[in-house]
Order: C-alpha cells, then structure tokens, then sequence
C-alpha cells in the first residue's frame, strides 16, 4: 500500500489544472474556432446521439485537437469527442428488430 | 551542402539563445563545422552567451547590405575548431533584414558548413520571418508552463503553414521534483498537447546560469546535467539514436519498490 501515492493523488497537484486550461485554450487557438461555435456544435451532436443513446450529458466533451495524418507525415487538427452512456435506448433496439423482422 | 536549422519557440526567455549556443558547441565538439547565426536585430545575445562579444566587428546587417563579405562578419570561436558565430545587429532593428535575404545568406553558408543554426527571436513578426526564411529544420524550445506551450503551439502551426513539416521539440528547465510532485507537467503532458516529436529535455540547472556568466557554453562541462542533456540533443541532430536520460535519482521509496520487485511508475 503506497500511502504516498495515496496522499499525492488527492491534492492533485497543479500540473492537471494546467493541462486541463491548455487543452481548453489551445481549442480555439488552434482552428480560430469560438467557444460558442463549439457549444453550438456540441448542442447538435447530442440531440442527434440522444436519440439512440441514453447519454451521460454532463460528461459528454468535444474538443479540437491534433493528430498525426494517416501517413504519418503531417499533423492534423482532430474533433475528438468523448460521450459516455448509459445504455442504448429500447426503441432503438426495436427499430432495429423492426428492420430485422 | 549542410543543414539550416532554425532555434524557435514564440515566448520569449524560454531558452532559444541556450539552446542555440549549447548545440552549436556541442556539434563543433563532434568536430562539425558549424555557424551560429544570431537573428535577433536590436537585441544581440548569442554572442555574449558564447563569450565572443569582444571579437565583433562587423554584424549581419553590414553582411546583407553588402558593407562586408560574409567572410568578414564570421567570429571564429576559438575554443572549438568549426565554430563560428554571425553576431545580430545592435542598433538597427528585424526590419533591416528581408527574408529573401536571410534565405540568401543560409543558402551561401550552407556550401561551407555542416550546419547553420538560426537563433530565433520570440514573436512571430518579421524577425521570426526572416529567421525561418532559410531553414530547412525548425527546433522549438518550450518550458512546462501553459503560456510557453500555448505560444509553441502557436509557432508550430506557422512552421507547418510555411512548409516547415516535423519541428522537433526540446523542453527546457524541468524540475524534476516538481514532476514528481504533479506540480510541473512532465514530458508525456506536453506531447500529448502538442503532438510532434521529440528531440531532448534539459533540466533547470543552475550551471547554466554560471557556464553563461561565464560566457562558457555549459555542454563542455561533464559535471552539469544540463550539458548532459545538450551533449544528447547533439546526438540526436546528428541522426543517432539517444534514450532520453532519467532526470531524476530514484528517491527511497523507488528504491525499495525496485528492491521488491514493484513497478515503479
Ligand atoms: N535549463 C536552464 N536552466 C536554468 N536557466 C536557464 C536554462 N535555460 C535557460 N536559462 C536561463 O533563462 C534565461 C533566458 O534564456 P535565453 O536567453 O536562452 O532565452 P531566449 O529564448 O533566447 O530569450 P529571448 O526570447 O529574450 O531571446 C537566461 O537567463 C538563461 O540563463
Ligand atoms: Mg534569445
């Protein structure tokens, strides 16, 4: 049992918080892209998921970032969104009994 | 026909003048032949960082407005055969250079030496420009600290939008008791945000506040952790394969854990 760890883990230190501001700033540096731009974007992808999905909507993040070209050569802006669930809805499910039948 | 490399990072005062010396060295050490080209008009630096600010005559402006040979503005390092420095301006400012002419120039020096570094000013105005203009490869120096890789970030996208594809970074002043502490973000936090590769990390160390006192580039000295790291990163420029070195001794808990098997994280 390392109760170090332990102790470190719960004063996170500050070097997450400034991970956590970066990655948020660099978003709209990035592709000149507003946050309200995002907010818009993200608001549209959740109607559209919610439909099939049961989503955990406060957990649900959208964010710019870069990544490798599949050529490995150049880097590449990414939208990369992380929408945890709870469960696929039942008429989802349904529907696609529906097509199977 | 040698390499031009540009030493660049956005934030000012993260290291670039450093860098640029201590690589410069490092290589004329590896006996390469190499020019330091200070590129920071009106705020001349390099030249006292490598101890050579008595030798000046004639500066990089004098060069392209044809007042002297390119010849005649090289300061020859006389610690390290190769070694040479094209010192900036003093009282003129980036305006007085185009990059039309500093891409001239680099192409000129390249036909003489391995490498041609460029010491970048911070910005990304005309003097970060002109600095680019002749460079076939961009190192960009960061700290750990959000501004200087935000500005990083900012300058690696320049880099790319001007054809300058796969800058490689080089974090400066880690504290690796800070890491440890989750006070600092390590190595892995940064690439991940920035997602380019990496060339080396250099410790704060305070030997490099005396080696440039001294106007003594710290990679000649054995004892100082950050010469280390230099003496890696002029490995890796030359194309050699060079683990990036533990930063830290193991503390006693490592130790143990080692001791006992544990995967110490
Ligand atoms: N690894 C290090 N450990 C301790 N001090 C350092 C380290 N690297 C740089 N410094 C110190 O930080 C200061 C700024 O460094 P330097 O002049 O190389 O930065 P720069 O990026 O060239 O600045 P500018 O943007 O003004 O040109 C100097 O006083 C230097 O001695
Ligand atoms: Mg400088």
């Amino acid at each position: 049992m390392d109760f170090l760890g332990l102790f470190r883990n719960r004063n996170k230190g500050s070097k997450s918080a400034a991970k956590e501001r970066l990655q948020l700033v660099l978003v709209h540096d990035r592709a000149g892209v507003s946050p309200e731009f995002l907010e818009m974007l993200k608001g549209e992808i959740m109607q559209v998921i919610s439909k099939y999905i049961e989503i955990e909507q406060e957990e649900f993040d959208i964010q710019l970032t870069r990544t490798k070209s599949d050529d490995g050569e150049r880097t590449v802006p990414a939208l990369v969104a992380n929408i945890p669930f709870n469960k696929m809805k039942p008429n989802t499910i349904r529907a696609k009994e529906d097509e199977t039948e | 026909m040698g390499e031009v490399i540009v030493i660049t990072s956005g934030k000012g005062g993260v290291g670039k003048t450093t860098t640029t010396a201590n690589i410069g060295a490092g290589l004329a050490m590896e006996s390469k032949s190499v020019v330091l080209i200070d590129a920071d008009i009106g705020l001349r630096n390099l030249d006292v960082v490598m101890g050579l600010e008595n030798r000046i005559v004639y500066d990089i402006v004098d060069v392209v407005e044809g007042r002297c040979r390119i010849k005649q503005a090289l300061i020859k390092d006389k610690r390290y055969p190769g070694l040479f420095i094209i010192p900036a301006s003093q009282t003129r400012d980036k305006n007085s250079v185009s990059p039309e002419q500093m891409a001239n120039l680099t192409a000129e020096l390249r036909k003489e030496f391995d490498y041609v570094l460029i010491d970048c000013p911070a910005g990304i105005e005309q003097g970060f420009k002109n600095a680019i203009a002749g460079a076939d490869k961009a190192f960009v120096v960061t700290t750990p600290e959000v501004s200087a890789v935000r500005d990083a970030d900012r300058i690696i996208g320049l880099l790319e939008a001007n054809g300058l594809k796969d800058p490689k970074l080089i974090i400066n002043r880690i504290r690796p008791q800070m890491v440890k502490k989750g006070d600092m973000m390590n190595i892995d936090d940064i690439l991940d945000i920035l997602a380019i590769s990496l060339l080396g990390v250099v410790p704060d160390d305070e030997n490099i506040i005396i080696s440039t006192n001294k106007g003594d580039p710290a990679v000649a000295d054995d004892h100082s952790k950050a010469g280390q790291a230099y003496r890696n990163i002029v490995a890796r420029t030359m194309g050699h394969k060079v683990p990036i070195m533990e930063m830290d001794e193991p503390g006693f808990i490592d130790r143990l854990k080692r001791l006992f098997g544990v995967k110490v994280g």
